[in-house]
């Protein structure tokens, strides 16, 4: 339940019980999303739901009420046929076709340049529980330095789980983790963050009681070699001089954001894991911030981020990585996939395109 | 005249509970932990003052110079070992730890020392003498030493949190312990410099009770640990100049009740500090940037 942290508009709890608990809310691409797996149809009446595994899920159920109806309808729609492998989701008169949105093997090398170097950072097959919840389930990735990786997915999706395991603050429970080259599955967050792995928690964590430029001491305060200090910071959001000795309680949102950016770059990392920047911010200071990105980048920073909002994500990303409770169901160069691909790896909906209505 | 020599007296009496209370005041502003064997601990600093002294002669007013570093050290310990074990619990476990703690020192004390009271330089000339300002007001040199001590270690402890680079960290692990993380900072290692700093503070406080009173090994718990709290919900949790007002509001209360009927010293106390909980409970001053 904690995975995002408390600043989650929407009620995290609801999203865990929904997808993962007791409830069995049917979500019909679950199995789907994995490669080798979506060729199996999906038997709406299935096997009794066991909570974590994509057998599919029972649509009437103890769901919460209300809910179900429409999802579960659309499931039986969608269930009821039998997808064609898990290429078909190019299948034609599929604009909405999404049984198998693609393996996660799919569009792993969306061209040969990415293979090219090393990565900077690698996770593999991850699987991290929340007590008895599972969050994520085998997620894997490669980033390249250079990059800018994105990963959407709704609420719950694990998302913020994945990048919070990455800086150390979760220890998965299958898994590893390699930072240039090294493995670091087992290494302490602190040391990470030492070694070149920067974070901006989602939330922003500011510390609340010092001032904007203390936050900044304190986030330099083992600062790697590098082009990012406190001045240039300042530069960097040009308000901030002028503010340093206010409090960071005080702020706006989008500025406190600012802040949690700066904290993060004046260490210097490598490696910079945006949660959520656009969480609770205004459309217009979200814009401005991810404006800055290209600033930022241009030091040299290799960039993974969260966001829920997927067109945002598009915009800036160069890879692509769809997760759906807790499994990965789209990857790919944001230029490569469609749009229906996104909404059908995002919200996992089967709509009755095939079988279900049209072609019985 | 009476009345004006009881405030002062309490005035100066109530530096000595604010040296009783900023290291309780600091490790539960930074740790969360509410160190129930703080007022033994206070009293182990006083047995080994006693011994040192014993042993090598050196006046009593410098046998701070061993205590308290030595303090410091077994607090960075502690820290490190028997409270964040219980700290990556839950914060109650830590309760029952200290708790236990407290238990285990009082005890051993019993066991290893004896039950008989102590006291520090008995036949130094600082500690019996006095002066006189009129001829109702007297103060004594020990007392007005203990709030002097008081004020320049909660005012260097203010400048050290606010100023330097590790005070920097403490407000910020105190702040956000896994925002700190993600800053590189180790937060278990600032809960351990937090803890010797306290722990540092806790020595002087009990040098300074074994100066002024005489001490026991369950003078920790019965007197030291609850003026230290009287004197923290007064002033206000985690605000160490609400820690000195508190610590004096407590004294001249004392003093006050002291004066309308010699049983009602520490009834007037608890009756303020029963007072500040009903009507202010964040304290005298509420909690501010700091600690």
């Amino acid at each position: 339940m904690s995975e995002q942290g408390p600043s989650e508009p929407k009620g995290r709890g609801d999203a865990w019980t929904e997808e993962r608990g007791t409830s069995d809310t049917p979500r019909a691409p679950k199995g789907a999303a994995r490669s080798g797996l979506s060729d199996t149809p999906r038997e709406p009446k299935g096997a009794a739901p066991s909570g974590l595994s994509d057998t599919p899920r029972e649509p009437k159920g103890a769901a919460p009420s209300g809910l179900t109806s429409d999802e579960g309808a659309r499931r039986e729609d969608g269930a009821s046929r039998a997808p064609g492998g898990e290429r078909d989701d190019t299948a034609p008169g599929g604009e909405r076709d999404d049984t198998a949105p693609g393996g996660e093997r799919d569009d792993t090398a969306p061209g040969g340049e990415r293979e090219d170097t090393a990565p900077i950072l690698e996770v593999r097959e991850l699987t991290v529980h929340h007590g008895q919840l599972q969050a994520l389930d085998h997620v894997s990735l490669r980033v390249f330095p250079g990059e800018v990786y994105a990963i959407i997915g709704a609420n719950g999706a694990g998302k913020s789980t994945l990048l919070r395991t990455i800086a150390g603050l979760h220890q998965p429970t299958e898994g590893s983790i390699r930072y240039d080259g090294q493995d670091v599955t087992r290494v302490r967050p602190e040391r990470r963050a030492i070694s070149g792995i920067g974070m901006v928690p989602e939330g922003r964590r500011l510390f609340g009681s010092l001032t904007v430029e203390e936050n900044l001491q304190v986030g330099a305060t083992y600062a790697r070699k590098g082009p990012w200090t406190i001045e240039r910071v300042y530069e960097l959001f040009s308000w901030m001089k002028d503010r340093r000795a206010q409090r960071t309680e005080q702020l706006s949102g989008g500025e406190q954001q600012s802040v949690a950016i700066g904290r993060a770059l004046v260490a210097n990392p490598r490696v910079l894991l945006l949660d959520e920047l656009s969480l609770g911010l205004a459309p217009v200071v979200v814009q401005r911030i991810y404006g800055m990105l290209p600033e930022i980048l241009a030091t040299g920073l290799t960039v993974l981020l969260v966001e829920q909002d997927v067109s945002q994500a598009l915009r800036v990303a160069s890879h692509l990585q769809c997760l759906l409770e807790g499994r990965t169901t789209l990857e790919g160069k944001p230029s490569e996939v469609t749009p229906e691909q996104v909404e059908v790896a995002y919200f996992g909906l089967r709509t009755p395109v095939g079988e279900g209505s049209e072609e019985p | 005249m009476v009345w004006v020599n009881d405030i002062i007296q309490g005035i100066l009496v109530g530096g000595l509970y604010a040296l009783f209370a900023c290291g309780l005041s600091l490790m539960f502003g930074v740790m969360k932990v509410i160190n129930l064997a703080h007022g033994d601990l206070a009293i182990i600093g006083g047995y080994i003052a006693v011994g040192v002294i014993a042993v090598t002669h050196i006046p009593v007013l410098w046998s701070f110079v061993i205590v308290v570093p030595l303090m410091a050290v077994l607090g960075y310990v502690l820290q490190r070992s028997v409270i964040q074990a219980a700290l990556d619990r839950s914060i109650l476990t830590t309760l029952l730890v200290t708790f236990g703690l407290s238990v285990v020192i009082e005890n051993a004390l019993l066991e290893f020392v004896n039950a008989n009271s102590h006291s520090l330089g008995v036949n130094d000339a600082i500690i019996t003498s006095s002066f006189s300002i009129g001829s109702q007001i007297s103060i004594a040199y020990l007392l007005l030493l203990i709030f002097v001590v008081a004020v320049v270690v909660l005012t260097g402890l203010q400048y050290f949190l606010s100023r330097s680079r590790y005070g920097r960290m403490i407000r910020a692990v105190a702040d956000d312990r896994e925002a700190a993380q993600l800053s590189g900072i180790d937060y278990r290692h600032v809960f351990g410099i937090a803890a010797a700093i306290a722990f540092a503070t806790v020595a002087l406080a009990g040098i300074a009770y074994g100066m002024y009173s005489q001490f026991s090994p369950t003078t920790g718990t019965d007197t030291i640990l609850l003026f230290a709290f009287a004197a923290v919900v007064i002033g206000g949790l985690g605000s160490l100049w609400g820690t000195l007002l508190g610590g004096v509001v407590l004294g001249v209360s004392q003093a006050i009740g002291a004066q309308i009927s010699g049983s009602d010293e520490f009834l007037a106390g608890y009756i303020v500090f029963l007072a500040v909980l009903v009507l202010r409970p964040q304290g005298l001053i509420a909690r501010k940037a700091t600690s």
